[in-house]
């Protein structure tokens, strides 16, 4: 286990992924409320005002987890409170401009290509893992695959009815202009992995 | 995008693009950063077998379109998707402007579709007062720019930093940095309002998944995840050859169509979309979502037997990455649309032959783009096919016509050869002549042409034909008309050669031209001809190789040959036991003579190699010349060894500009090994670079790797 741990580690850096092994949820809470009361404001994407100052920073510390159970909710919650961060789980299309992070479980790991696999039937993880910042997602250890042929089977159990799934490898990025290399196009500027021992 | 109007025009339109000193400076930084990364990325991984996997499947797909469209209309039907038909590009567009206008849509965002900039889609929207907004970034740049894209991935690959700078300071009203990185930020401030007041997304697809109703888009951004979630209603546009048949075939393509790209392992987002998903602000929740199959000739073409084949694309956009007239003049002058190899065929399909018979010319045949093609599609044969059609349907240009009559009558040919030795005595300087008088030579003077030898290598033959007993094999020598006429010094040393190694060698004289030149020319039925006249010269000689010291007859003879008489009576067997005698001088050197240093007084002379595209790629010889260099000489590798020298026959008559860089290029690299002899094993390379060098005068000599071997026999 700890083998395909080291060899998903490698691949998922190698597309600059930030990843960190964990061994309980709580560390996982822990590590996400700390990381965005520590980083820098959020910039917001679209002014306030026309005549907003460019660019313009949020003044509050937001993050969004839109589908936890009600249980790891409250704990994340408790955590982010401490740290003085806002904690929500829905009305995303209020929050366009921007926020700090969005926090997921990731159903599947590719070893491949350093690759997450996100369900994303939920408007509100598709917004949250989009508008924010940093991307932190959760993989538990189990869920990891030597590549995508190798899940076909869960692929396919997650694409079953009406569905949103999406591979994540590494943080958006472009090289448009004179192909060089820039980190966060559309997207998050950064994706954590918190490895899951379980 | 290609709009010139005839031959001249076009020549005039690439001299521009080879004018343009950024776009050559960043095409070959790109050029040579794609060969490294691409290599990179398929590391560990069996790509032929991949590229086979991927071939089959999509073969397979074409064969039942109409099934995979009826299954995959079901299930996305299932999932709440409403699914159109067009069958051109008007209808295409007219279907997505009726949805636009039936849902009272101010704002549309895009995220990339080639297939969309195929129906000129933005145009058509924005003549029905819609205001729409590309947001992949090389997209939008271009698009505020009113270009099209020129690269099938990298779509503003033809702009600086600057220009993208100035762009953008005058949208923003800012004096922004030149940093991409910095213009990147802009870009992501300047479109989130776009995503967030736009009625509709407008999106591409790289999948259309039959088994479960999914399209899978591939994209780096980040823009198609918030094109297909933000607004109310999603349009997929995608054209029919983009079905398949299940999951794990997409997921196999996949492997491949980033690696080819850009070589990454994966683009950062492959999204897939199963139906109407949730959507806070669509009506009960629900997303309302379209997807728009485009056929635009495809099922016409899906009917051809050898251009099916061009459904295995996975709009990689890799045949433009490694093409050298690409890398020349960009993606502008090379497709209409699509660009690069693929985009010369798909532009005479989606767009006519009017806008492709002078873009068809504009290949090689160096068959790099065939080497690396995720489809393992044959796209040189491809276009020198199309010329061979547009031919048919326009009428042959005359030297084409007079060409084929020549060649078709061998004797006629070769007096003519004969008589041109009479024709150039006046202008002959030493080895070579310094003026043509043929009129169609214009534009020639970067290089020297050689003189025809005083005897063709034919009426030498008796003379140095080797007496053996008891030969260890039997060997017919093919000259090709080059080695023939103009350099028989070349086939002599092969002789020498082999004389040493009690082999028999024979010469039959019924041989002719291989006839690859009038092919290249797109004159079907004398290619045809000679080579049926070849496989019959042959027939009788009782040989066990038929060794070629030209690397383009070679691979012609080996491979185009069995396409080219597969149909004519009587010629099936035949031609099958000729093109599997067929071998090239350094293999046969090589691995049957099985040549080894013992044979050679080792010189110390430095000697650069030229790869012959048709020995390197086609036959896929490598290693087997280097090796004989340096058991005769001192082997001086150089850059880009295997990148084409300019020549391909009549490209060089048709685009000379283009050639003669090409072989700039080639000779500044050589020069800079400081070797003085340099060695190819293709009489048409060294004609060109001879040539050049004597034009350059750069005091190299360039002959046959034969000759180099026959100099230094112990
Ligand atoms: S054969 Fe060579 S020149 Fe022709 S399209 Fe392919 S890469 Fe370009
Ligand atoms: S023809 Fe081949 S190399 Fe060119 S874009 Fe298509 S798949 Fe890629």
């Amino acid at each position: 286990m700890s083998d395909l741990k080291e060899l998903f580690r490698e691949k998922a850096e190698l597309v600059a992924a930030k990843v960190t092994n964990i061994k309980s949820m709580e560390e996982a809470y822990a590590y996400a409320a700390n990381y965005v009361a520590e980083k820098n404001p959020c910039e917001l994407l679209i002014p306030s005002s026309p005549s907003a100052p460019q660019p313009e920073f949020a003044e509050e510390k937001i993050m969004a987890a839109p589908e936890l159970s009600d249980e790891q909710y409250a704990a994340l919650a408790k955590e982010c409170e401490a740290k003085g961060v806002k904690l929500i789980k829905d009305g995303m299309r209020g929050y366009m401009a921007g926020i700090d992070a969005g926090f997921t479980i990731a159903d599947a790991g590719l070893i491949e290509t350093g690759s997450i696999v996100q369900q994303s039937n939920g408007e509100e993880l598709r917004l949250a893992t989009m508008v924010s910042e940093v991307h932190v997602a959760v993989l538990p250890a189990s869920k990891i695959f030597e590549d995508s042929i190798a899940a076909e089977k869960l692929l396919l159990e997650l694409m079953s009815g009406v569905a949103y799934t999406a591979f994540i490898t590494g943080p958006s990025r472009t090289a448009d202009i004179e192909r060089t290399l820039a980190i966060g196009a559309h997207g998050p500027l950064e994706l954590h992995i918190l490895l899951l021992e379980d | 995008m290609h709009n010139a109007e005839n031959l001249k025009e076009y020549r005039e339109d690439m001299q521009e693009a080879l004018d343009n000193e950024f776009l050559r400076k960043s095409m070959d930084a790109f050029a040579v950063g794609y060969r490294e990364n691409r290599a990179k990325a398929f590391a560990g991984i069996d790509e032929r077998a991949l590229i086979k996997k991927i071939a089959d499947c999509k073969d397979y797909a074409v064969k039942n379109n109409a099934a995979l469209m009826k299954q995959f209309t079901e299930e996305a039907e299932k999932r709440g998707v409403h699914v159109h038909q067009a069958k051109d590009a008007e209808e295409a567009n007219r279907i997505i402007a009726e949805i636009a206008k039936k849902n009272n849509v101010k704002k549309i965002i895009k995220s990339k579709s080639m297939t969309s900039e195929e129906t000129l889609l933005n145009h058509y929207l924005e003549d029905e007062n819609l205001n729409v907004v590309e947001t992949d970034l090389g997209e939008w740049i271009i698009q505020m720019r009113h270009e099209g894209p020129s690269h099938m991935v990298m779509p503003a690959i033809h702009l600086s930093r600057y220009q993208v700078q100035d762009l953008f300071s005058k949208r923003t009203g800012e004096k922004l940095d030149s940093d991409p990185v910095k213009l990147t930020k802009v870009a992501r401030r300047e479109l989130r309002r776009d995503f967030a007041d736009a009625d509709m997304g407008i999106s591409g697809a790289n999948f259309c998944v039959a088994e479960n109703g999914h399209i899978g888009i591939a994209t780096n951004e980040g823009n198609a995840r918030l094109t297909t979630t933000a607004p109310r209603i999603h349009v997929a546009i995608a054209g029919i050859d983009k079905l398949v048949p299940k999951l794990t075939d997409a997921l196999t393509a996949l492997k491949a169509l980033p690696r080819n790209a850009t070589g990454q392992a994966l683009t950062s987002y492959v999204t897939w979309i199963g139906g109407a998903n949730e959507c806070a602000i669509g009506e009960d929740e629900k997303k309302e979502m379209h997807i728009v199959f485009l056929d635009n000739g495809r099922s016409k073409i899906a009917e051809d037997e050898m251009f099916s084949q061009i459904f295995r694309c996975v709009r990689c956009g890799a045949c433009a990455n490694v093409c050298p007239v690409y890398r020349l003049v960009g993606g502008h002058k090379m497709g209409h649309i699509y660009i690069g190899a693929i985009g010369l065929i798909l532009t005479y399909f989606f767009h006519g032959e009017e806008k492709a018979k002078n873009l068809v010319h504009n290949c090689i045949n160096c068959g790099a783009c065939k080497s690396i093609c995720a489809g393992g599609i044959d796209l040189p044969g491809l276009i020198k096919e199309l010329r061979a059609r547009i031919n048919q349907d326009n009428g042959m240009p005359i030297e084409t016509n007079l060409l084929g009559k020549v060649l078709k009558n061998r004797k006629l040919f070769h007096s003519l050869l004969r008589f041109g030795k009479w024709a150039q005595a006046p202008m002959k300087k030493g080895p070579y002549l310094r003026h043509l008088p043929l009129m169609f030579m214009k534009d020639q003077g970067f290089r020297s042409f050689p003189s025809i030898a005083d005897k063709p290598f034919r009426d030498r033959f008796s003379e140095i034909k080797p007496m053996v007993h008891n030969p260890k094999h039997r060997v017919a020598l093919f000259s090709g008309c080059v080695q023939d006429f103009v350099y028989p010094e070349q086939m002599e040393a092969a002789v020498k050669v082999m004389a040493r190694h009690n082999v028999a060698i024979d010469f039959p004289m019924d041989q002719s031209c291989c006839g690859l030149p009038v092919q290249m020319m797109g004159e079907k039925q004398a290619t045809i001809d000679v080579a049926k006249q070849n496989v019959d010269a042959f027939e009788g000689t009782n040989c066990d190789y038929i060794v070629t010291l030209c690397a383009s007859c070679a691979s012609h003879l080996k491979e185009g040959y069995a396409e080219l008489l597969e149909n004519e009576p009587g010629y099936k067997a035949k031609v099958e036991r000729f093109s599997a005698k067929i071998i090239d001088f350094s293999s046969y050197a090589h691995d049957v003579l099985g040549v080894s240093a013992d044979d050679f007084n080792k010189s110390s002379e430095k000697v650069a190699y030229h790869a012959s595209c048709h020995l390197c790629r086609e036959l896929k010889v490598v290693e087997q010349p280097r090796n004989l260099i340096e058991m005769a000489g001192d082997y001086a590798p150089s850059a880009e060894e295997d990148v084409c020298c300019g020549f391909g026959g009549t490209f060089t008559v048709k685009f000379p500009e283009l050639s003669s860089t090409l072989l700039d290029k080639k000779l500044t690299n050589i020069e800079a090994t400081g070797a003085k002899r340099l060695v190819a094993d293709c009489p048409g390379c060294l004609l060109h670079l001879g040539g050049g060098s004597n034009v350059r005068n750069n005091g190299i000599k360039v002959t046959h790797i034969a000759e180099l071997l026959a100099e230094n026999l112990k």
